[in-house]
């Protein structure tokens, strides 16, 4: 008998969660009370799979619980992932801050300047060092969410605002920060995001900019879209970006590259990342129900091997793999 | 024992709770230390409104005092408003005042720092300033009513060390009965122990043990390297000469050379 499964919540964690259920022959149906996608956290995520980059300051498990996502992705969307890596800067006087990225993370290269210039030639002559990180991808994470939807819909998934969870074998609730307060150790952190709009430079790949204060990094969305982000704030509200959060951006911004003084700033957008107290996601059982949250700044990168955790736990597939 | 406004702790190291990994790290590294001072921004983590949230029911978590700060602040206005919205979220009078000066180097504004404290102090405020080095600066502090004092010994989060380590000689000489915690500026153990080796009280540290590869090892070690120079202090230092003394006495012996 095919398995019945209610899948709360149309954000990145949701989508991937019914995306392995449906590869796996369960009939899901998904349930957001919010129109399109634009109510979840990853709307305004920056949409990097960059597990080695992470590593800076996250768990190991990042690393090897990520490093799928890029093949996840690409087998999910063909076409959606640009798999060019991710090249890391800092200014001269912050040196000392790639010594320390590199001393944190694996899987990269030292370039000097015509290295630079050859992956970004925006940036020839502006920075005398680099990391580059040639593994790591990217997408644009709305038109994934968007794409994802199409293709789950076409795969015969039901998209509904509400549902009685009493209909379904079993419910996976991945409703990220809206558990704060009712789910143990659930807490949220801000993140300010902006897009700028110039034709004035291209960039094709994720770009980092290492700063002891003010880190910052831009991902070209193509036709001159470039997003900014993203503050980490001990903090659970998602009401609109700050002054200070604002201009550290532009300021930052200005830095990397002159040309973004004149760029549009087109969207300031605020979202509220769920995260447990050591930052790393959980896939949690109770009874009929199985929760998949806190996946903190690591959406895009971990939905796809929780996905996959949760699952196995759906549908009694779970091996002796510790799941947390 | 050191004694800060009446509360006597057996740590003379305070954290700082900015930018570990996670809150679990941050919780390690105060469990490692067996730091029982922790210090933590208002300004950033409440602005629009929201006091508390969750990010301050773990820093309560912690079991250990919090001393709040006004990070981030510039104004004298902001410093004190900050101050009092920390003394409703966290209940206590102690206030680590910052009021920054300049933009680059994060340098105190000494001017608004001593009205600030002036202010604070007369409301009930117990004030932790935080200053430079300079000996003026710091008698106004104390005669605003701070009984705790909070010198750089460089700029904060750059790891410098001890840039002059004769005007904290000064400071230490010239205030002998005032608690001395030397915050900001601190990169690595040896630098900890260089102050307390001067007769520091204590030390304030945040980035040196959050930006650490691994930040509760990194707390443990300053532990050491703070009771160390405390130690050290107590018992009194050899001062350096410019001619070698043996420890093994050289008379007696058959050749004499």
């Amino acid at each position: 008998m095919t398995m019945r499964v209610l899948v709360k919540g149309a954000g990145v964690a949701g989508l991937a969660v019914a995306r392995e259920l449906v590869s796996r022959g369960a009939d899901v149906t998904v349930a957001e009370p919010e129109p399109g996608f634009a109510a979840a956290a990853s709307w305004y995520a920056g949409g990097m799979l960059a597990p080695w980059c992470e590593r800076e300051s996250a768990d190991e498990s990042v690393l090897t619980r990520g490093r799928g996502a890029v093949d996840w992705w690409d087998r999910a969307l063909p076409g959606e992932v640009r798999r060019n890596g991710t090249l890391v800067v800092a200014l001269p006087r912050d040196a000392g801050e790639l010594k320390r990225f590199a001393s944190r993370t694996s899987g990269f290269q030292w370039l000097d300047t015509d290295g630079v210039a050859a992956l970004e030639p925006a940036l020839a002559g502006r920075f005398r060092q680099a990391l580059f990180f040639p593994e790591e991808a990217h997408l644009d994470p709305r038109r994934a969410l968007s794409l994802l939807g199409e293709r789950l819909a076409a795969q015969g998934v039901a998209f509904v605002r509400d549902e009685d969870d009493g209909r379904f074998d079993l419910v996976v609730e991945c409703t990220g920060a809206s558990k704060i307060g009712s789910l143990e150790g659930l807490r949220g952190v801000r993140g300010e995001m902006l897009y700028l709009e110039t034709d004035e430079l291209e960039l094709s790949r994720p770009v980092r900019l290492l700063h002891p204060r003010i880190p910052l990094y831009i991902v070209p969305r193509g036709d001159g879209l470039f997003m900014c982000g993203a503050t980490m704030i001990e903090r659970d509200d998602a009401g609109p970006i700050t002054a200070r959060s604002l201009m550290e951006f532009l300021n930052a911004a200005y830095a990397l590259h002159p040309a973004f003084a004149e760029a549009c700033v087109v969207e300031t957008g605020t979202g509220v990342r769920p995260a447990f107290p050591d930052n790393l996601p959980r896939v949690l059982r109770a009874g009929n129900t199985i929760i998949v949250n806190g996946l903190y700044r690591h959406g895009f990168l971990l939905s796809p091997a929780l996905a996959s955790e949760a699952a196995g736990l759906v549908l009694g597939e779970q091996d002796r793999r510790e799941i947390f | 024992m050191l004694t800060l406004y009446g509360q006597e702790l057996r740590s003379r190291m305070l954290l700082g709770t900015a930018r570990y990994p996670s809150p679990s790290i941050l919780a390690d590294a105060v469990r490692q230390a067996g730091t029982e001072v922790v210090t933590v921004s208002l300004r950033r983590e409440t602005a629009g409104g929201r006091q508390g949230g969750a990010f301050f029911e773990l820093i309560r978590e912690l079991g250990v005092r919090v001393l709040p700060n006004t990070a981030g602040c510039y104004t004298v206005s902001e410093a004190v408003l900050t101050a009092k919205m920390a003394r409703e979220v966290f209940g206590t009078n102690w206030i680590k005042l910052e009021v920054i000066g300049h933009h680059d180097t994060l340098q105190p504004d000494v001017f608004g720092l001593v009205e600030a404290a002036r202010i604070l102090a007369s409301e009930g405020f117990e004030v932790f300033p935080y200053t430079t080095d300079d000996l003026v600066v710091a008698e106004r502090l104390v005669e605003a009513g701070c009984k705790v004092l909070m010198p750089w010994c460089a700029p904060i989060g750059s790891a410098m060390g001890p840039q002059n380590i004769a005007a904290l000689r000064t400071m230490r000489a010239h205030f002998p009965d005032v608690p001395l915690i030397v915050d900001a500026g601190i990169g690595r153990p040896s630098h900890a122990t260089t102050v307390m080796e001067l007769g520091y009280d204590a030390v304030l540290l945040n980035t040196a043990v959050a930006g650490a590869g691994n930040p509760a090892l990194m707390a443990a070690a300053f532990a050491q390297a703070i009771d160390a120079g405390h130690a050290a202090f107590e018992a009194g230092m050899l001062e350096p000469r410019d001619m070698a003394v043996p420890s093994t006495p050289v008379i007696g012996k058959a050749v004499f050379s």
